[in-house]
């Protein structure tokens, strides 16, 4: 065994195991925490807008591309014509801000 | 206040079954209520590790399902009373469990056990979330070798967002079990040392078994290896486990290349054993 031992020396394969999985899980990793990360910023981007305008959940879209550099969080959501034109949800939200600064 | 653990690995054939009979009979020895959950519906198999397999009536998928009632399907084992089996179905495959289902006998099990080992099936479908969704602690069953490193990396993801627990924003602890570890490859650069593992995967050490006869010597007789050969080093470093899920700090022996004569030396391992 030593003999073979000496032979083999500086070409084992356990340090190239550790390497080959250390690359490969820091990927893995990235891309299963960026799946995550952009469901729950579509999930709670959603939330904050619909407060405010009434829109087609299916209707939205967000997508975040991980770069070596920057990576982008695009957020593209298509608005009915009759949310920006004043529906009566903004409206009403108007009416009890004044309300309160009066009450103050 | 019982504890729910699920032994995990993604991979299979590593040793969650042996593992999950061993470490629950080490527990049972020590004085807990146990029982040993197989959720490896279709598949199952820790009915024949522990030598149960002629006294399954009713299973895991009958109690989800009503069919049968929580005693009737529980099995005692034969060697320690504390020690009960709750063996998975062989006939349904795994969409027959629910997890409200499952939460309910898990609830039911709390009521009587101290110690509740779910023994999750491969892979991260239905069975291997269903098993690991109530745990309060994590064991991981890896191997030192690249494909259940890699494996028991995903199923770290999972236990960190698909528990109760991790929903809830508390902390499941997650315990690396290492086995069919060889000290004297690893010694040589032939194998992932038990530090390689442990810096990839990044979760605290519960112990290390080392590859022996003995653990396929239990199984083939149906015997949890702690209650079989307690003096083998396999069933002491599942004592040592089983210790330190209960909170003692048992010191870690650094497993050495197990020294063999010159006759084990010259006829090889079986003359050794």
């Amino acid at each position: 065994m030593s003999i073979l031992n000496f032979f083999t020396r500086g070409r084992t394969s356990a340090p190239v195991a550790r390497e080959r999985l250390q690359v490969l899980l820091a990927h893995e990793r990235a891309l299963t925490g960026g799946a995550d990360l952009a469901a729950v910023l579509k999930q709670e981007i959603l939330e904050v807008i619909a407060r405010h305008i009434p829109i087609d959940r299916d209707r939205v879209m967000v997508k975040l591309d991980r770069g070596d550099q920057v990576s982008t969080l695009e957020i593209d959501i298509e608005m009915p014509d009759a949310a920006l034109t004043g529906g009566p949800a903004p409206a009403r939200r108007r009416r009890t801000a004044q309300a309160s600064r009066a009450a103050r | 206040m019982s504890n729910v653990v699920v032994v995990t690995s993604g991979k299979g054939g590593v040793g969650k079954t042996t593992s999950s009979a061993s470490l629950g009979a080490s527990l049972a020895r020590a004085g807990s209520k146990v029982v040993v959950v197989d959720f490896d519906v279709g598949l199952r198999n820790l009915d024949l590790v522990m030598g149960a397999e002629r006294r399954v009536v009713f299973d895991l998928v009958n109690v989800v399902q009503g069919d049968a009632k929580l005693p009737q399907a529980l099995i005692r084992d034969k060697r320690l009373e504390n020690l009960s089996l709750l063996p998975a179905s062989q006939t349904r495959d795994k969409d027959a469990l629910t997890e409200e289902g499952v939460g309910r006998v898990i609830d039911e099990l709390r009521e009587s056990f101290d110690w509740i080992i779910c023994d999750s099936p491969a892979g991260i479908e239905k069975g291997a979330t269903m098993a690991m969704r109530f745990a309060d602690t994590a064991v991981v069953v890896t191997n030192p070798e690249v494909s259940s490193v890699r494996d028991s990396d995903r199923i770290i993801g999972m236990l960190d967002s698909k528990t109760c627990r991790a929903e809830r924003g508390e902390r499941l602890e997650k315990q690396l079990l290492l086995t069919r570890y060889d000290a004297g490859r690893a010694a040589r650069g032939e194998m992932m040392t038990v530090e390689d593992v442990l810096e990839i995967l990044a979760i605290p050490l519960l112990g290390i078994i080392n590859e022996s006869p003995d653990v396929l010597t239990a199984s083939n007789v149906g015997c949890p290896i702690t209650l079989h050969n307690p003096a083998s080093a396999a069933a002491r470093a599942y004592d040592d486990a089983a210790r330190r899920l209960m909170g003692e700090t048992v010191p870690l022996t650094t497993p050495r290349q197990e020294k063999q004569g010159f006759m084990a030396r010259l006829f090889g391992r079986k003359a050794a054993a």
